[in-house]
């Protein structure tokens, strides 16, 4: 795969100025596209962690097991789900319902960046999409997470307790120590899959090639992913060239992704281990 | 500070299933008390519910009361994870928290207690509870070195410490030797005389001349009959229960001879 990439896409790392159009040359092309690559990923991440790190314990630890079921049942649906329909949905409903926010945002927060608008009228913001890449990678992290904070040991768990914790304290003595490069496993599964996910980005943004942190405005870097799939239908051989080597850009970032994953859970294990 | 613990008309249930039926006792304070039995009668069972372990199994509860030094322990006001801070409990199998130092698994449950400890009051209580647990010794120049690297019976030393270092009232003991090798074994069980001086012992063992060694009083628990709860056969001082039971199916365990 990698040689495809690179076979195809290399005449695309310096074809003629005017392909890359509106930009001047390669990098300035990709660099946006990179950029709104990681920064939908980073939005998504930022809401989906908590919340499925909160779900997986309410599932495993919390809720009486005839709550339990149903809700664990309901989070593995939502894998299910195509990606076109979230993207229908991001760019329909969830669009119109997050104006309010945006514009609430925007009046009381504006002085930070994130939030410095002005307020997109569509809808179709950086939030959006990552809310939407969020509900995609929820479910993956919850499942991932639910299982192993199911498997700390019991042992481990009463030891906790026979000292006089609680619920909430237990957790944070037996199962959090026990499941954390697990849980940064699951982590870095779903941020694959936001970095990678192409149809729902592409139906929410309306993108432009700039570099902006603005996650409520209307206008928005497209992610690498989505702009081949918007673009490469009518693309001419020379700009089909140039979308593949932004492919092999996007397999260059995950794989970057992945291995600082793997370096820390390797640093985390050896800490414990020492 | 050591209580003695009444058990009165004690019935445990798992759900619907009658585990151990109409328990009574006094356990002394300041005393090693043992508790005996072929696997399965509930004696670990019973154990558990001076601490109110047994309630993480969803569907337990009991009827009848424990009383520690006047305080009901099943009152309606009384708060489980208070209970196991006064009553400290020891595993069949060495639990250390995998991913903390020696130090930090002492000093584990007195963070939970008081948020803030003073560096040199933490050194203080590390010293003291690993010296009371025997351990001091050997640890005392890799405190900082993760509690799973030692051996299983200074795990199960440290697993001590860490109960004692909070000072509870009573401490618990469910087969603490049965994972462990003879001489690891030997070490627990003069520990357990040194820490009855301070604290109220209860002990389950399956090895009746543990029981013998260490114990000041014991209980005898069976079965009634196969799918029978489990019941207190006989509690009386470890010397009589020894020499001279009340019951004969007491004498024909501790003898070897069963039926």
């Amino acid at each position: 795969m990698f040689v495809f990439l690179f076979i195809e896409g290399f005449p695309g790392l310096h074809a003629d100025a005017g392909v890359y159009k509106p930009a001047e040359d390669f990098l300035s092309y990709v660099g946006p596209l990179v950029f709104g690559t990681v920064w939908a990923a980073v939005v998504a991440l930022v809401i989906a962690v908590p919340f499925s790190i909160g779900v997986a314990l309410f599932i495993s630890h919390y809720a009486p097991s005839r709550i339990a079921a149903p809700i664990a049942y309901v989070i593995d649906l939502l894998a299910a789900v195509p990606s076109v329909v979230y993207g229908l949905w991001g760019g329909l409903a969830l669009a119109q319902a997050t104006k309010p926010v945006i514009n609430w945002l925007f009046e009381h927060l504006d002085f930070i960046p994130f939030f410095a608008g002005p307020p997109s009228v569509t809808g179709r913001t950086m939030l959006t999409a990552g809310i939407v890449l969020a509900v995609m990678v929820v479910p993956i992290v919850t499942a991932i997470s639910r299982e192993i904070f199911a498997q700390t040991p019991r042992l481990h768990e009463e030891a906790a307790m026979a000292l006089g914790a609680t619920r909430w304290e237990t957790i944070r003595l037996a199962v959090f120590p026990y499941a954390r490069s697990g849980v940064i496993s699951a982590v870095m599964l779903g941020l694959g899959r936001a970095l990678g996910e192409t149809m729902a980005v592409a139906m929410v943004l309306s993108a432009t090639p700039v570099v902006t942190l603005n996650l409520i405005s209307d206008t928005n870097p497209a992610t690498i992913a989505s702009n081949i799939a918007s673009n490469y239908k009518e693309a001419s051989p020379d700009r089909q060239a140039v979308l593949i080597a932004t492919g092999l850009v996007l397999f260059a970032v995950t794989f970057l992704v992945n291995f600082a994953a793997r370096w820390v859970i390797a640093r985390s294990e050896r800490s414990i281990t020492r | 500070m050591a209580k003695s613990i009444d058990v009165s008309d004690l019935n445990i249930y798992y759900g619907d299933f009658l585990a151990v039926e109409g328990v009574n006792m006094t356990i002394r304070s300041k005393a090693v008390t043992a508790f005996i039995g072929p696997s399965g009668c509930g004696k670990s069972t019973f154990l558990r519910t001076l601490n109110r372990m047994h309630e993480v199994i969803p569907g337990a509860r009991v009827e009848g009361k424990v009383v520690v030094s006047g305080q009901s322990l099943y009152d309606a006001a009384i708060d489980p994870v208070a209970v196991r801070r006064q009553i400290g409990m020891v595993f069949q199998r060495p639990n250390p928290f995998p991913t903390m130092s020696i130090y930090d698994n002492v000093l584990a449950g007195m963070r939970l207690n008081s948020k803030r400890l003073k560096k040199s009051d933490a050194d203080a209580i590390v010293e003291k509870s690993l010296k009371g647990a025997n351990l001091w010794n050997e640890v005392k120049d890799r405190l900082s070195k993760p509690g799973m690297g030692l051996s299983g019976g200074q795990q199960q030393r440290l697993c001590i410490a860490r109960a004692i270092a909070v000072e509870p009232e009573v401490l618990l003991m469910d087969e603490p030797c049965s994972a462990l090798d003879p001489i690891s074994t030997s070490a627990i069980e003069d520990l357990i005389h040194e820490l009855k001086s301070e604290y109220t012992i209860v002990i389950v063992t399956h090895n009746m001349q543990q029981a013998a060694r260490v114990s000041d009083d014991t209980g005898f628990f069976n079965l009634k009959a196969a799918g029978q709860p489990g019941h207190l056969v006989e509690f009386n001082p470890t010397t009589k229960m020894f020499t001279n039971p009340d019951e004969e199916s007491t004498e024909a365990y501790i003898s070897g001879r069963f039926g």
